[in-house]
């Protein structure tokens, strides 16, 4: 019997992003749903009570949610093709370390640069650059976090790579001149296409938040 | 070779009890270090540069940090008696339970138990809608893992400790009986495990330490009024 994979989503979303990424990677055929967050369908709150949130995957018609939770899921039912967490229990360890870092920290930090100004904005900039330089410093001279391969704490960031343009119009600042070694690691993850179809166009996610900035009354 | 196990420690982090009961569960001999917050140790530092907190294990040398990787690690290290079921979509649940105990019932625990008055209210109001989704999911179950102690149990084991002693300190119910008649029941379960019941840190030192956790955040309060 074929597997019944559906994904909710929302273009712009870089958690949707990691789970779109992982299912390419894997090579999974699947229904992707688009969700409006700001009118959620019955179904997402039905396949989600608890956080109303996307992104969703459904399997067979049981929703798991959370994305980092959702990857590690697709990484165990398809375990024989491109894994995504390493072998090794100590280096998936660490895996799970990095992208809990990258949940905790650049996030919120990048919303604040988005959201706000001024003071405030700057704060949002700071944190937002000491947590790239730490992850920078983490990936050293590795082509990938993972080491030699993409896997899953590449995952867990590069969706973020789709908002710096925006961020740096937004605060006045290249993350380039402060990370060149994460650029360059990003556009080698683009190279991929399970990277490149799974992250919208700069532009577009610009657009869409200039437009979301007005709502804050900060343009 | 012997394995060297180490667990960098506070003394009253519910963080850090997780390990020490997965660890004692799985018969892992191992030494403990006691931090203090305000002092930290080189060492600590040096195996969690990145938050500088605790709990750290440290295994044959090599740091793990963050109590739930932590779990994950020492439950694939020593397999007996698992943690994590093998089913893939029932360890995303167990993991999404884990997760939601972390980002959203101990904060709003802690909210209703540093407040007061009006604040103290509405913060109790959403901590008992979080706590509800729990006790749905305790239906039909003695343990969060079923019939055997399991990853979820342990990372919300600290409702077993902390909200006596909370309740105890504010002296006002967050978790009524009558409410949360399943919660309640698996406290009881869950701490009557032995391995559970001899990790507890002493209770008149707990209290007396969120007591004045307390009053400074009160006091805090008032300042900014």
């Amino acid at each position: 019997m074929a597997d019944e994979v559906v994904l909710l989503d929302f273009w712009a979303s870089i958690f949707g992003m990691r789970v779109r990424i992982a299912l390419a990677e894997k090579g999974i055929k699947y229904e992707n749903k688009e969700e409006d967050l700001w009118n959620k369908s019955p179904f997402l709150l039905q396949m989600n009570p608890i956080h109303k949130k996307i992104p969703v995957l459904i399997h067979n018609g049981k929703p798991i949610c959370e994305s980092l939770i959702i990857v590690q899921y697709i990484d165990e039912v398809w375990h024989d093709r491109a894994p995504l967490l390493p072998s090794d229990p100590y280096q998936r360890a660490q895996a799970r370390f990095w992208a809990d870092f990258i949940d905790k920290k650049i996030y919120d930090s990048g919303r604040k640069v988005w959201t706000t100004k001024g003071e405030e904005q700057e704060a949002g900039k700071k944190e937002f650059l000491d947590s790239l330089k730490t992850l920078e410093a983490e990936l050293g001279d590795k082509p990938y976090f993972g080491g030699d391969s993409f896997g899953f704490v590449d995952i867990a960031l590069v969706g973020f790579y789709s908002r710096f343009h925006a961020y740096e119009t937004f605060g006045n600042f290249s993350v380039e001149a402060e990370c060149p070694k994460l650029i360059a690691w990003a556009k080698r993850c683009m190279e991929k296409e399970s990277v490149s179809k799974s992250l919208p166009d700069r532009k577009t996610v610009y657009e869409f938040f200039a437009q979301r900035r007005k709502k804050f009354g900060v343009e | 070779m012997g394995e060297e196990v180490k667990l960098f420690r506070g003394w009253s982090s519910p963080y850090a009890l997780r390990i020490v009961w997965a660890l004692k569960l799985k018969g892992v001999q191992y030494e403990t270090i006691y931090e203090e917050v305000s002092n930290k140790s080189r060492a600590l530092i040096e195996y969690n540069p990145i938050h500088k907190k605790v709990p750290v294990l440290v295994h044959n040398g090599k740091p793990i940090a963050e109590s739930l990787v932590i779990l994950e690690y020492v439950d694939e290290i020593w397999k007996q008696p698992p943690l994590l079921p093998q089913d893939p979509h029932r360890r995303a649940m167990d993991r999404f339970w884990a997760k939601f105990g972390d980002e959203k019932v101990l904060p709003s625990i802690w909210e209703a138990f540093k407040k007061q008055g009006k604040e103290q209210e509405e913060a109790l109001s959403i901590a008992m809608e979080n706590l509800k989704f729990l006790e749905e999911e305790l239906k039909g179950k003695k343990l969060f893992g079923g019939e055997e102690i399991g990853l979820v149990d342990i990372a919300l084991g600290w409702l077993a400790n902390l909200v006596s002693v909370f309740e105890e300190i504010i002296g006002l119910q967050l978790m009524p009986e009558e409410k949360f008649p399943h919660l309640f029941a698996w406290m009881q379960v869950f701490a009557d495990i032995p391995v559970i019941k001899e990790s507890w840190p002493p209770r008149d030192k707990m209290v007396a330490k969120f007591q004045a956790l307390r009053e400074v955040h009160l006091s805090k309060e008032a300042q900014n009024d």
